[in-house]
Order: C-alpha cells, then structure tokens, then sequence
C-alpha cells in the first residue's frame, strides 16, 4: 500500500515540521517514506506544502501531484489542491481558517478547527499537529502509537519542554470527532 | 668579504623576462626573504597569469599557477589546507588590480595569513602593452592610442590606499625598484611581509612600482625615469597600513 | 549498518564528504543547494576543518584548487549559475590534474533561470564543462541514500584518476529528505608524491601547473589524460536495469526523471505493456554498452528528461541511431509525471502493435 499525502499552509504554520514528524512516525515503523518540500520565495509567509508518501514498497517519483490526502491548512490551498485529490482520498481541513466547505462529493472530508483548538489549550502554534493528530486518526498510513520516539527525533533537545506539548497537540487531533 | 651570489631559493633557470625588466630584482628580493627566514622548505608560491605566469620555474619553493586574478582565492585554499605553510602570490596589475580585484580585496577583508607580492607596471605586458588597470591618465597603451581618457576610461587604481580601508588588512606598502636606495627599501618590505606571516600577523600586501621598458616603448634607463617622474607622483612610496605598529604606538 | 536517519539530500552529501575525509568546503550561497553550506558551516568547526563562504563562486572554486593542491580532499557545491562560474576553475583543475568534488544541485536556465529542478546542465556536466579538451565523472543520484553514497565514491575516484567528480542533482534530490544510513567508508591512500606540501628542502619542487606553452607537450598531456579516460570509461561506469530482460521499450532516465518513470515503467506492465528502465548513474562515463546491448531487442528508446533534451543525444549516440529514441520531457524547473511518461509508453506501444 501506497498512501501520498500534501500537507499545505501558509509558511509558518508548520507545515514542513508537521511532514517531517509523519516521515520519521512512517521510518520507525519500517515503512519506506519520502519527504519533498516546495522551497524557494513562496516559503517567505507564501503558500507552503509538502509531499509524503508512505509505503510498504520503494518510493518511486517523490513528487505527491494526485495526494491521496490532502491537509489543507489555510484556503488558498485548499483551492489550489482540492481538485487534485484522487477520488475516494481524504481532505482534512483547518475548519478555523477555512470558512468554506469542501466542493468535492467523492472524497472523504474532515473539518477541524485545529487552530481554534490550539488557541484554546494554550498551544497556538502547534495547530499543524493537531490536524496531523486527525490524519493520524482518519487514515492509516501510520499508527497512533508510540508517538514520542518519532517527536523526539524532530523536536530539539534543547526544547524538551515541547516534546510533551507536541504529544498533547497530536493527541487531541486523534481524539477529535467532528 | 663580501660575497655576491645567487640565493638559494632561486632555480638555475634562465629567466625569460625582457632586458631590463625589473621582475628579475623583485624574484631576487623575495628568493632573498626566504632564505633570510629559512623558510625555503615550507613556502608555497602563487604564479599568476601574465608575464610572471613562469615564475614557477624560477623559485626552488611549492608552486602553483593560478588561473587569472585567482592567486589570492588558490592561495586562501592553500593556506587553510596547512597554516603551518607560508604562501605568498606574486601578482601584476591586471591580475591582482583588474580581473582579481575582488579576490583581492575579500582575502585581505578575511585577513588571510598570507603574502602578496604586486608588480604594478602600469600596463599589460604578456600580452603586449594594453591598457591596465593602474596605467596613468593620458598614458598611451595599445587600448588607449589617444591616452588614457578619464571620462570614458576611468581613473587608476590605488590599490593600497584602497585596501588600506579594510579591517583584515595587515600591512600594506608601496616600494619600488627604480633606483639602489629604494630596492633596498623594497626589500625591507619584502621580508617584513613574509616576517608577519611567519608570525601569523595576516595579510600583507607590497606594491612594487616596477617598469616595461619594452612595452613602454623606452630604454629601460629611461623607463627608471619615467618611473620616477610620473609613477611616483600617482602612487607615492610609504606604508599605508602597519595594524601591529599602530597598535603598538597606542 | 548504521541506523537510518532522515536527512535532506543536500544534507546528506554534506555528511558524506565529512565521513569521506574532507575538511576543507568553500561554497557561495544558492538555492537550492545552500544546505550543504549550511551543514558545513555547523560541522566544520567542530572538527577541525574549514568552512569559508568564499566571495564568489569563482572564488570558491579557485580556493578548492588550492587545498586539492596540497593533495587533501576538498569540495564545492553550487547550482547551475554558479556552477557556470565556477567552469573556469574546473578548467584549470582538470589541467593540473586535480582531484575535486563538485556538486551542482541542478535548477532550471538559462540565465538565471529559475530555482525549480532541472537537468538541463547535462551538456555542461558531461561534455567537460569549461573550455579545452576535459572531461569529469559524472555521477547522477536518484534518491537520498544514493546522494551519500556517491559522494563518498565521488571522492575516491577523483583520488585514483586525479579529476574532478561532479554530483550532479537536480533540486529534487536536493531538498527531498528520505531515510538514509551513513557510515564511515573504507579508507583507502593514494599516491600524492606530486602535492605542493613544501619541498621540506628534501626533494625537488613540485608545480601544479595547467600552461604548456611547448604544443607538443600540451599534446603530449593531452592524450595521456585521454588514456586515463578510456580506462574510465572501461572501468567505472555504472547503471541501474529495471525490468529490462524482456522489455521492448526502454526508457532513459537518470536522477528524479527515473524516480518519476519507475511509476510510470510499473504502470504501464500492469496493463501488460513490456517496456524497462536503464537509469545510468554515470552519466559520463555514459553506459554506452548497456544502451547498445539493449538495442538488439528493444523496439523503441524513451528518453525522459527535465530539460530540452540533451541525454537523448547519449542514447541515440551509444545505440548508433539503429533504433528510435524518443523524448518525453519537462522544462524550466517543471517535472514530468508519471502519468506523463504513461502516455508517452503507450503512444509507442500503440505505434508498435499496428
């Protein structure tokens, strides 16, 4: 199994961070993974996305331009990318930020107010966790368990006092039943 | 008894520079340091591209030949490969003041611990008298037949007012080598250029107003004149930067 | 093996050069190759070693020349503009038989072009890349793992041939971050009697020099180099074959383009359709054989590239036009899909049914 994902934001949302926890989650659970980011001047407070594809098999083109799951962070992605979600794939979105529902009938849409959510446990910048928290919840490309070996191996050592903020975050998106 | 011999640090090889062309006193001068500092076996030399671009076969030392105006970037690289090495560059004026200007100007701001020997001839003599980054206002060259214009033109370069500007920069001196009094000089400056970096003192600079007799289209006793009366006026002799004597002096 | 990390490409050759023994990186910032300076920058100092963001690209390259003199291993890295700067320096390098790593991150040209990925410095790379008879090794990562790899093999073969190697990437690999495992590699000497390290007064002086003004001995040099090339190109060549055994189409690609096409090479057998990959991974010396071989049973050649088309000419080069070699490509830092590649395969397998 093959599952492509596209985390989109604005720059400093956490976007790329988010993508990155999801690609050490995938390798520790011996699954083969790849990790692309959209660089360059639309990194600079523009829209930000990354590609992760999690599989059971080598990853061939590391490029995700048909995700089968899409985390659409703020509304300019979610119009750039909704179309490009296969049939029967996933849209998980920000419902914070994004006002507008999901036009798409034959995919699977999740709305969270992640933002709102971590606005409200003191976390704000942690939002990209919590909608990670509901991908982990809504799609099966990487388990719930033993979250803090992959953060510990993103969160710097130097800010272990975020490691058990970034579980809280993840953890209320897995728990989140909208 | 006063013996007169070539120095060590020099090779048997005949130099192929043109009569009366001054780079022979300036080899000599350097060879000379060398020897004085015993540092023969660990120095490294720089050619350029121009007409010294064979001084690799004239000094018994390490050398390299760099690719033009890159002296100081080669130089950087051999130096940090091996700081225990003393590496100098010896450089023209379109090597060092033209095409490399920026090589030069970055390795003196990063107060590389190196040495470099500049000949400024005021023109481009390898290639056969153009016009050079130092040649003089109104001065006739291949490339400026009607003199050097400054208004489409531009003015000389200074190098070591220039450089004396930057921070990293050590010690800069301007010599020449036109008369007995002044190559004495010149080699004065010459040694304490290698000195400092034998000391780790860092980067040091000496311009040598030198000649072309030939591509100044002048008997080289000539040339030693025009040198005097025209070259010195623009690029007048002295130290423009000694960073180890101002500290001491404060 | 060591345990696997996940590390940009970028990142990845950074730590290889270091476990590969070089100590000595000069760089210029570029996107999208500013990475590998950033990692150096962090690890040099801790280890001894120099880290120098150098005036310019052709500065940098020219500071390269001077530590490869003293016979210790040294690197620069750039992206396409830059890499043209620095094609004076690689010039001389290869005249003085220098041993040099080089990686290019590739982006899209010419000019200054873009910042998306791009293979488009192809000709640049594999025709020598700067001015007079040269070449270097050319070696083309497609994944992260291989980014590290090839370094460190980039290393060794500039030490046993005296030469440049260049990594050359596109801004995929680059900035792509997979799993990775990176371990110290076996250290192997070479002869480096001809270094400029002070003649210590013991030996006569050695000169790292590039100018034979005699043309006769320039000529002399010149195929003595070429002799050292041949057994390059005997020796070192190297290549992937994806499902190649029965294929009747073939596709050509190298770096991300292969990665892109492996989907599509896997798709288009599901629907029944014989077509194979030979991704070579030393794009100089260039896997004439393999390609050659192949011809005898492949119908059609696909070259896919992001760039106007430039390996097509290897290709069609090393199977001598016996066969037809076709291009599927993206330009100016655009990136084919496999979907792309697809329906590139099936127009060749419909051709060839009717």
């Amino acid at each position: 199994m093959t599952t492509q994902i596209l985390i989109a934001g604005f720059g400093g949302q956490g976007v790329l961070f988010s993508g990155k926890f999801l690609a050490y989650k995938a390798m520790m659970e011996n699954k083969e993974v790849s990790w692309l980011p959209s660089y360059g001047p639309e990194m600079r407070g523009g829209t930000a996305n990354c590609s992760v594809i999690v599989s059971d098999t080598p990853v061939g083109s590391p490029i995700v331009d048909k995700p089968d799951v899409l985390i659409a962070m703020n509304l300019p992605s979610l119009d750039k990318y909704e179309d490009a979600v296969v049939p029967g794939g996933i849209i998980i979105v920000d419902s914070t930020l994004i006002a507008r529902k999901v036009k798409r009938t034959d995919v699977k849409v999740y709305y969270i107010p992640a933002t709102q959510m971590a606005s409200d446990e003191g976390i704000t910048t942690l939002a990209n966790m919590i909608i990670l928290g509901q991908l982990i919840r809504v799609c099966d490309a990487v388990s719930d368990e033993n979250l803090e070996a992959s953060l510990k191996k993103v969160v710097s050592a130097r800010r272990a006092d975020m490691l058990d903020l970034n579980k809280k975050a993840i953890e209320l998106g897995v728990n989140y039943v909208g | 008894m006063i013996v007169f011999d070539k120095p060590k640090s020099l090779t048997d090889a005949p130099l192929h520079y043109c009569p009366g062309c001054t780079h022979g006193i300036i080899h000599r001068l350097i060879a000379e340091a060398i020897d004085e500092l015993g540092i023969e076996g660990q120095t490294i030399g720089i050619a350029p591209v121009g007409c010294s671009v064979m001084a690799y076969n004239y000094f018994t030392v390490d050398m390299v030949q760099a690719a033009h105006g890159r002296a100081p970037a080669v130089a950087t690289g051999v130096k940090r490969a091996d700081p225990s090495k003393i590496v100098f560059t010896y450089q023209g004026d379109g090597d060092l003041a033209s095409i490399g200007t920026c090589e030069t100007i970055h390795a003196a701001a990063r107060g590389e611990n190196i040495t470099i020997i500049f000949v400024n001839n005021a023109i481009y003599g390898m290639t056969g008298g153009q016009m050079a980054p130092t040649s003089l206002p109104g001065q006739v060259t291949q490339t400026s037949p009607y003199g050097r214009d400054v208004a489409t033109q531009g003015y000389p370069l200074k190098i070591c007012e220039m450089l004396s500007q930057v921070d990293g920069a050590a010690y800069l001196e301007r010599v020449a080598v036109n008369n007995v009094k002044n190559v004495k000089n010149a080699k004065k400056a010459i040694l304490k250029a290698f000195k400092n970096q034998v000391e780790g003192k860092g980067f040091s600079l000496i311009e040598v107003v030198s000649t072309c007799p030939t591509n100044w289209g002048m008997t080289p006793e000539k040339a030693l004149e025009w040198l005097n009366d025209n070259m010195l006026p623009y690029y007048p002799l002295g130290v423009y930067k000694d960073k180890y004597a101002e500290e001491a002096a404060k | 093996m060591a345990e696997k990390v996940l590390m940009k490409g970028n990142e990845a050759i950074a730590e290889a050069a270091i476990l590969a023994g070089c100590r000595h990186y000069f760089g210029y910032p570029i996107t999208p190759q500013t990475e590998v300076a950033a990692y150096m920058a962090k690890r040099m100092p801790k280890i001894g070693g120099t880290f120098l963001q150098a005036e310019s690209e052709v500065a940098a390259i020219n500071m390269v020349m001077g530590v490869a003199a003293t016979g210790k291993r040294t690197m620069t890295s750039s992206s396409s503009p830059g890499i043209s700067l620095k094609s004076e320096g690689l010039s001389y390098i290869a005249g003085c038989d220098l041993p040099t790593l080089v990686v290019n991150v590739e982006r899209g040209g010419p000019g200054l072009g873009g910042i998306q990925p791009s293979q488009s410095d192809y000709f640049q790379a594999t025709r020598g890349g700067g001015h007079g008879d040269f070449h270097m090794i050319v070696l083309a990562p497609a994944s992260v793992q291989e980014m590290a790899d090839l370094t460190i093999h980039g290393f060794d073969l500039a030490d046993k041939y005296r030469m440049t190697s260049m990594i050359l990437a596109d801004g995929t690999m680059g900035q792509m971050m997979e799993p990775v495992s990176l371990e110290a590699p076996e250290v192997h000497t070479y002869d480096k009697s001809w270094a400029v390290t002070g003649t210590n007064c013991e030996r006569e002086h050695n000169i790292v020099n590039s100018l034979y003004l005699v043309p006769e001995a320039l000529e002399k040099t010149n195929f003595e180099r070429y002799e050292r090339y041949r057994m390059i190109e005997e020796n070192e060549v190297m290549y992937e074959e994806f499902m190649m055994d029965d294929a009747e189409i073939c596709i050509a690609a190298f770096g991300v383009a292969a990665r892109v096409s492996k989907n599509a090479v896997l798709a288009a057998r599901a629907e029944g359709i014989k077509v194979g990959m030979i991704r070579p991974i030393t794009l100089w010396p260039f896997p004439k054989a393999v390609f050659a071989k192949a011809a005898e049973h492949v119908h059609t050649f696909i070259s896919v590239e992001l760039s106007m088309g430039q390996m097509i000419e290897d290709v069609q080069l090393a199977t001598k036009c016996t066969r037809p070699v076709l291009l599927c490509n993206r330009a100016g830092g655009m990136i084919p899909s496999p979907e792309e590649v697809l329906a590139k395969i099936k127009e060749v397998a419909g051709g060839m049914s009717k």
